[in-house]
C-alpha cells in the first residue's frame, strides 16, 4: 500500500491542491462560483497557477500583495498582509472564527479565495476599531467577559457587530441567530449574548464606559 | 501525571514530583474539606503564629491560627473588606482579545520564517517499509524535510525486544505523525506532504474498545506497554498486567465490600457507556520554533511554558538555560497541551536542517487525532442502609485511550462520599486510535455520569430526596452550602414524581456533584518591579490559558500597591521570567497567586524601606490604606503612589518570591454541584436543556467576573459531551471519521441554555491568597449526570449511555435501537 489518499477530501481542497497541476481550471472554476454566488469578475479568464498581483481594499486602504490564485482571503490576510487578527480555525466553513465582512456582509474568509474578494470591501477585525476606541460591540465584549481563550472572539464580534449594523436592536433569539455558526470551545456564549445586546442598547456610549478596572457584573457569592 | 492517577497511587502522604509538591487528599475517601482548625503551638525558629479568616460565610466566618514562615505576608481580610481582590474585574487583556491584537502561536511572524505541515500515517496499523520524500524536497519552496524517529505521547513496550526492530516507528494509529515538512509558504508545505510516499507493511487492527478486548482482537502492542502522563495528566498505572490489548487492572480495596454489599438494605446495580470526546481546541497544537546555536527560541500554543522548555532539553539534550518558550496568548488547550509533542520536535528538528524560523501548527483533522479523552465501560454497584448510609461501592472500568492510557473512572466513586467498602478496578484497553490526554478533569465525567446517576437510583430506591441523600453521605460542607443555595433558588422544592408529563414532551429537573482536588505546584515564582516614576511591573513564565490568569494576578499586586490592577503591568509566558507552574488540574490560581502577592509585598516593604528616611519616618510606621500610602501615627498625612516612589534613592526596587509551603497538611478538595431542568422530546429523541443553575466554590475568588465565564464553560462544554460529542472510528478502514468540525458535532449557540452561577467562598487559611483554580469542578464533571438524573425526572427511564443523541434517547426509551454498538 503505498501512498494512500489523504483521509478527507473537500472541494476547496481539491482547488487549492490541485494548483499544482491544473490551476487553469481551477481559476475558472474559482470565478463560476463567485459568479453564482454574486457577480465576482467579468467572465472566465485563465490566470494562475504562479502568483498574480492584486489589489484588495481592506478597512479602507488598498494594499498591493501578490498571491496564487488559489490563496484563500483568510491566508492572504495573515500570512501575506500580516493581519492576523481574523483568525483559522477549521479552514473548511465551519466555525465561522475566519469572519469579515465582504461590502459590509459577513462572509467566511477560509472559503473565499483572495482574487474573488478584488473589487470588493474588506472589513476585518482590525477596521473595527479606530485608533484606541473600539467599536461599541468590542466594548460590549470587553465591559461583559465575552471571552475566555479569545480565538473565537475576533469572529464572534464581526458576526455580532454586522447583526447590529443589519438590526440594531435585535432580541436574544437575533444573536442566537447571528452567532449560530460561530464556535466557541470555551464557552463563552452566554456573555456574547449579553454583550452583543447590551452593545444594541448602548451603542456609542461603550467605548467611553469601558475602563480596564471597572467590572459590572453581578457577584452571585456571599 | 494525571491528578487521578495521583489519587490512585500510594496514598496518604504528598508526593514529591521533582519540586512538585502534591496535596493529595486521603485514598480512603473519607478527609474532605477538612474544617477542623488545628491547636497551634510555640512557633518554630522561622515561623510565627497568625490568625487566618477560615470557614464559609453562610456559616459564619472563624478565625485560625497557622504557623507560617516570618517572610509571609500578613493575612488577607475576606473579600468584602479588600479593594481589588475577589471584586469583578474586567479581563487584563480583553480589548487586546476584542481588537484582535492579541498575538497567538499561530500569529507568531518572524522574519524569514517558514511554514510546516506535517505527514501522517494513512493506515491504522503497519511498519513502514519505505518513505521516498525526493519528490517533495525537489518542490520548489521545500527548505527542510524532517523524518520523525521517536513518536512521543504513546505507549511504549515494557521490553522493545518484543517487536522486531524497525527503521522507522511502528504505525499503530491513522493519524499517527511520519514526517514534517518546511517550505517557503503554507501552501508548498502542504503540496509537498501530499507527494511523500509512505510504503506500509500493513499490520490487522483494532478500533472499537469491546472488540479489542476480545481474546483473538489484533494486539496493538505484542506485549505489555505503559504510557507517560503529561504535566497535565494523562498516562495510565504502570506495572499492571496486561493481556491482549486489556492492560490493568488498577485495583483499589477498601473494607470488605461483600460484607458491605451484604449488610445492604438497597442495592443498586448498572452498566454505563461513555463516548470518546476531543479535546478540540479552537487553535491546534503548534509552534514556532527559531533555533539558533546560542539560543532556541520557542513560540508554543502551551498550557506549560517549563513543560515545553523541559521537554525541548530533554529531547535535544540542550541546557534548559538554552531554550526559551514564550506564550503570549494561547487558543485553548483543555488537558491536551503540554511538553514539547511530536510537532514541536518536528518544528524544531526543521528550523534547526533550514536555518531558520519554522512555524507549524496541526490541521483540524490532526488536533482531532492527536488527544481525547477516553471513553468508558463501566459496571458500578452501590450498597446503602436504610437511612442512606453507603455500605459498600464497587467500581469497574474499562476505557480506551487508543494507543495511550489513562482510561479510569474511578475518582468520584473514590472521593466523593464516605463508605467504608469500596472495591474499584481500572482497565485500559488499547486500540489502533490516536492517545488519550489529559482533558479537564481526567476520569471524572466519565466517572461522575455513572455514580452520580447511581446515587440517584439509590434514593428513588430509598424514597428519598436526592438532595436529602446526599446530606446524609456528604461530608464536604461546600457543598452543603451549595445544596442549600440550590434548594433555596431553584425550582427543586416543585420537582415531580419521574415521568409526571402525560404528552410527547417531558420536562424534569435534577442534579449532579463533582469533587476536584488541590493540587499546588512549588514551581511558583514571581519578580515584581517598581520604579522611581511609580510602575509596577511582574514577571512571571506562568502562562494564561484564557482562564484570566493575567488579570488575577494583576489584581493581587494591585491590592497590595493600592492602584487599579489595570495600571499593573503584567509580564508573563515567557520562560525568561521566573518559572511558573504547568496548568494543569486547576493547579495555577492555587499555586502562582500566593508567589504574586508575597513578591508584591516584599517589594512594598522595600519601598517602604527605601523611602520612609525622605518621608521623615521609619518604614514599620508605613502602611497601605485605601489606595493611599498612610503615616500610621498620623492619620491626616497620606501620599499617593507616586509621591511615594518618587523619593527612591535608586530608579528600580524588585522582589522575587516562590511559592511557601501549604500552612497546613490538610488536604483539600472542591466541589460544586449543578442542578438541570430539561425538555425530553420522546417521539423525536432530543433532549432540551432548558435551565441549569450551579453552585461552586474555589476557595477565595479573586476575580469573580472570570470564575464565572469559566463555569459558564465548563458547564457547557459538559453539555456538549452530554448531548453531542463522540468521536466515530470506521470499523473496516481504522480511521477516525468525522474529525473535522462539521461532523464532530460541538455545542453551538443555540443549545445553550439559561445559566445562573453561586459562587460559594471558601476560606481554607492554605497560603497567602487562598485562591484555587476552577477549571475542572466548573461543571464539565457534572453535567452528563445531572442531565441523566433530569432525564430520568422527566421520562421514568434511566438514560446510561451518552452521548444522548436522538437514536440513544429513542433507544433508552425503547423505541429504537441503538445507534452505535457500545
Ligand atoms: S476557519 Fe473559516 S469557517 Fe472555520
Ligand atoms: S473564547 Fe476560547 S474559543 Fe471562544
Amino acid at each position: 500500500m503505498a501512498d494512500a489518499p489523504k483521509m478527507e477530501f473537500s472541494r476547496r481542497g481539491f482547488l487549492k491542491g490541485a494548483g499544482i497541476t491544473a490551476a487553469s481550471t481551477v481559476i475558472e472554476s474559482a470565478n463560476a462560483l463567485a459568479r453564482d454566488a454574486k457577480d465576482g469578475l467579468s467572465g472566465p479568464q485563465a490566470v494562475g497557477p504562479d502568483a498574480i498581483p492584486i489589489k484588495l481594499r481592506i478597512n479602507g486602504q488598498e494594499h498591493a500583495v501578490t498571491v496564487e490564485p488559489r490563496y484563500t482571503l483568510a491566508q492572504t490576510l495573515r500570512d501575506n498582509l500580516e493581519m492576523t487578527g481574523t483568525k483559522v480555525v477549521c479552514d473548511r466553513g465551519s466555525c465561522s472564527a475566519c469572519t469579515v465582512w465582504i461590502d459590509k456582509t459577513p462572509a467566511l474568509a477560509c472559503m473565499t479565495l483572495a482574487v474573488d474578494a478584488v473589487g470588493r470591501e474588506i472589513t476585518t477585525i482590525e477596521g473595527l476599531s479606530h485608533g484606541e476606541t473600539m467599536h461599541p460591540v468590542q466594548a460590549a465584549f470587553v465591559k461583559h467577559d465575552a471571552m475566555q481563550c479569545g480565538f473565537c472572539t475576533p469572529g464572534m464580534v464581526m458576526s455580532c457587530a454586522a447583526l447590529l449594523e443589519r438590526n440594531p436592536n435585535p432580541k436574544l433569539s437575533d444573536v442566537k441567530h447571528a452567532v449560530s455558526g460561530n464556535l466557541c470551545r470555551c464557552g463563552t456564549y452566554p456573555k456574547v449574548f449579553a454583550a452583543t445586546l447590551d452593545a444594541a442598547q448602548q451603542r456609542g456610549q461603550i467605548a467611553d464606559l469601558v475602563t480596564l478596572n471597572t467590572g459590572t457584573e453581578r457577584y452571585d457569592g456571599a | 501525571m494525571a491528578p487521578e492517577t495521583m489519587l490512585q497511587e500510594a496514598q496518604d502522604k504528598s508526593t514529591t514530583k521533582g519540586a512538585q509538591t502534591v496535596a493529595r487528599p486521603k485514598g480512603d475517601g473519607v478527609k474532605r474539606d477538612s474544617q477542623t482548625p488545628s491547636t497551634p503551638s510555640k512557633p518554630g525558629p522561622g515561623m510565627r503564629s497568625d490568625s487566618f479568616v477560615f470557614g464559609i460565610p453562610q456559616n459564619g466566618l472563624e478565625h485560625i491560627e497557622r504557623e507560617v514562615p516570618v517572610s509571609e505576608p500578613p493575612p488577607l481580610p475576606q473579600n468584602s473588606e479588600l479593594t481589588y481582590v475577589g471584586k469583578p474585574t474586567v479581563r487584563y487583556d480583553g480589548p487586546a482579545k476584542a481588537t484582535g491584537k492579541g498575538k497567538y502561536t499561530a500569529d507568531v511572524h518572524l522574519p524569514g520564517m517558514l511554514y510546516a505541515r506535517m505527514v501522517d500515517a494513512t493506515i491504522p496499523h503497519g511498519r513502514i517499509v519505505s518513505i521516498d520524500t525526493s519528490a517533495a524536497e525537489k518542490l520548489p519552496g521545500v527548505r527542510a524535510v524532517h523524518v520523525i524517529e521517536h513518536v512521543y505521547g504513546v505507549s511504549e513496550l515494557r521490553d522493545p525486544k518484543l517487536e522486531t526492530p524497525s527503521r522507522y516507528p511502528i504505525v499503530r494509529y491513522a493519524g499517527q505523525p511520519i514526517a514534517g515538512i518546511a517550505a517557503t509558504t503554507q501552501q508548498i508545505a502542504d503540496d509537498a506532504a501530499k507527494l511523500v510516499k509512505v510504503q506500509y507493511d500493513t499490520m490487522p487492527f483494532v478500533v472499537e474498545r469491546n472488540a479489542a478486548r476480545s481474546p483473538d482482537a489484533p494486539v496493538v502492542f505484542p506485549g505489555p506497554a505503559d504510557a507517560a502522563g503529561s504535566a497535565g495528566g494523562g498516562g495510565g498505572p504502570k506495572d499492571v498486567p496486561q493481556k491482549g490489548n486489556v492492560h490493568g487492572p488498577q485495583r483499589r480495596l477498601k473494607g470488605d465490600p461483600e460484607k458491605g454489599f451484604a449488610d445492604a438494605d438497597a442495592v443498586v446495580e448498572a452498566e454505563y457507556f461513555t463516548q470518546v470526546q476531543t479535546h478540540s481546541a479552537l487553535e491546534t497544537h503548534g509552534f514556532v520554533v527559531d533555533w539558533k546555536p546560542e539560543e532556541v527560541t520557542v513560540y508554543a500554543s502551551t498550557q506549560g511554558t517549563s513543560s515545553v522548555r523541559n521537554e525541548f532539553a530533554d529531547v535535544f539534550k540542550l541546557p534548559k538555560s538554552k531554550v526559551r518558550v514564550i506564550t503570549e496568548y494561547m487558543g485553548g488547550g483543555f488537558g491536551a497541551k503540554f511538553g514539547a509533542g511530536n510537532e514541536g520536535v518536528v518544528a524544531a528538528n526543521l528550523s534547526r536542517k533550514a536555518n531558520a524560523p519554522v512555524r507549524l501548527m496541526l490541521d483540524r483533522r490532526q488536533e482531532h487525532i492527536v488527544s481525547n479523552r477516553p471513553d468508558s465501560h463501566q459496571k458500578l454497584k452501590i450498597g446503602a442502609k436504610r437511612d442512606g448510609t453507603l455500605t459498600a461501592i464497587q467500581l469497574t472500568s474499562y476505557g480506551t485511550a487508543g494507543v495511550g492510557t489513562g482510561a479510569g473512572t474511578a475518582g468520584p466513586a473514590t472521593n466523593l462520599y464516605k463508605c467504608d467498602n469500596l472495591l474499584t478496578e481500572e482497565y485500559d484497553v488499547f486500540i489502533n486510535a490516536g492517545p488519550g490526554a489529559a482533558f479537564r478533569a481526567p476520569g471524572h465525567p466519565q466517572g461522575c455520569f455513572a455514580f452520580e446517576q447511581a446515587i440517584d437510583e439509590l434514593a428513588v430506591k430509598l424514597k428519598m430526596d436526592p438532595l436529602v441523600l446526599r446530606d446524609k453521605i456528604d461530608e464536604s460542607p461546600a457543598r452543603r452550602v451549595e445544596r442549600q443555595v440550590i434548594l433555596e433558588r431553584t425550582n427543586w422544592r416543585n420537582r415531580r414524581e419521574a415521568g409526571a408529563d402525560s404528552g410527547p414532551i417531558k420536562r424534569g429537573m435534577g442534579i449532579a456533584q463533582s469533587v476536584w482536588y488541590r493540587f499546588v505546584n512549588m514551581n511558583s515564582s514571581c519578580e515584581v518591579r517598581v520604579s522611581r516614576d511609580g510602575s509596577v511591573e511582574l514577571m512571571s513564565a506562568v502562562q494564561d490559558l484564557g482562564t484570566g490568569t493575567k488579570t488575577i494576578l494583576a489584581q493581587i499586586v494591585g491590592e497590595e500597591f493600592g492602584i487599579p490592577p489595570a495600571q499593573v503591568v503584567v509580564r508573563i509566558g515567557d520562560t525568561r521570567y521566573p518559572i511558573g507552574p504547568d496548568s494543569g488540574g486547576s493547579i495555577t490560581a492555587g499555586s502562582i497567586t500566593p508567589a504574586v502577592r508575597n513578591a508584591a509585598y516584599q517589594a512594598r516593604q522595600q519601598l517602604f524601606a527605601a523611602v520612609a528616611p525622605a518621608l521623615g519616618t521609619t518604614a514599620d510606621n508605613l502602611a497601605m490604606q485605601g489606595g493611599r500610602v498612610v503615616l500610621k501615627n498620623d492619620a491626616g498625612k497620606s501620599y499617593t503612589l507616586k509621591q511615594v516612589t518618587a523619593k527612591l534613592p535608586t530608579d528600580e526596587i524588585s522582589a522575587r518570591a516562590t511559592r511557601a509551603p501549604e500552612y497546613s497538611k490538610d488536604r483539600l478538595t472542591y466541589g460544586g454541584v449543578d442542578y438541570v431542568e430539561l425538555a425530553v422530546d420522546t417521539e423525536t429523541g432530543r433532549v432540551h436543556i432548558e435551565k441549569v443553575f450551579g453552585a461552586h466554590d474555589c476557595g477565595r475568588p479573586i476575580n469573580p467576573t472570570g470564575v464565572i465565564s469559566q463555569i459558564n464553560g465548563g458547564i457547557l462544554q459538559g453539555i456538549s459531551y452530554a448531548l453531542f460529542e463522540q468521536r466515530i472510528m470506521d470499523p473496516k478502514a481504522g480511521y477516525m471519521l468525522n474529525a473535522n468540525l462539521e461532523n464532530y458535532k460541538i455545542l453551538g449557540a443555540r443549545e445553550v441554555p439559561e445559566i445562573e452561577i453561586a459562587l460559594v467562598e471558601n476560606y481554607i487559611a492554605q497560603s497567602s491568597t487562598d485562591a484555587a483554580g476552577i477549571g475542572e469542578s466548573a461543571g464539565i464533571i457534572t453535567l452528563a449526570a445531572a442531565i441523566g438524573n433530569a432525564f430520568y425526572n422527566a421520562t421514568g427511564v434511566r438514560i446510561r449511555k451518552i452521548p444522548m443523541t436522538p437514536a440513544n434517547v429513542l433507544a433508552a426509551l425503547g423505541k429504537a435501537q441503538p445507534e452505535v454498538e457500545a
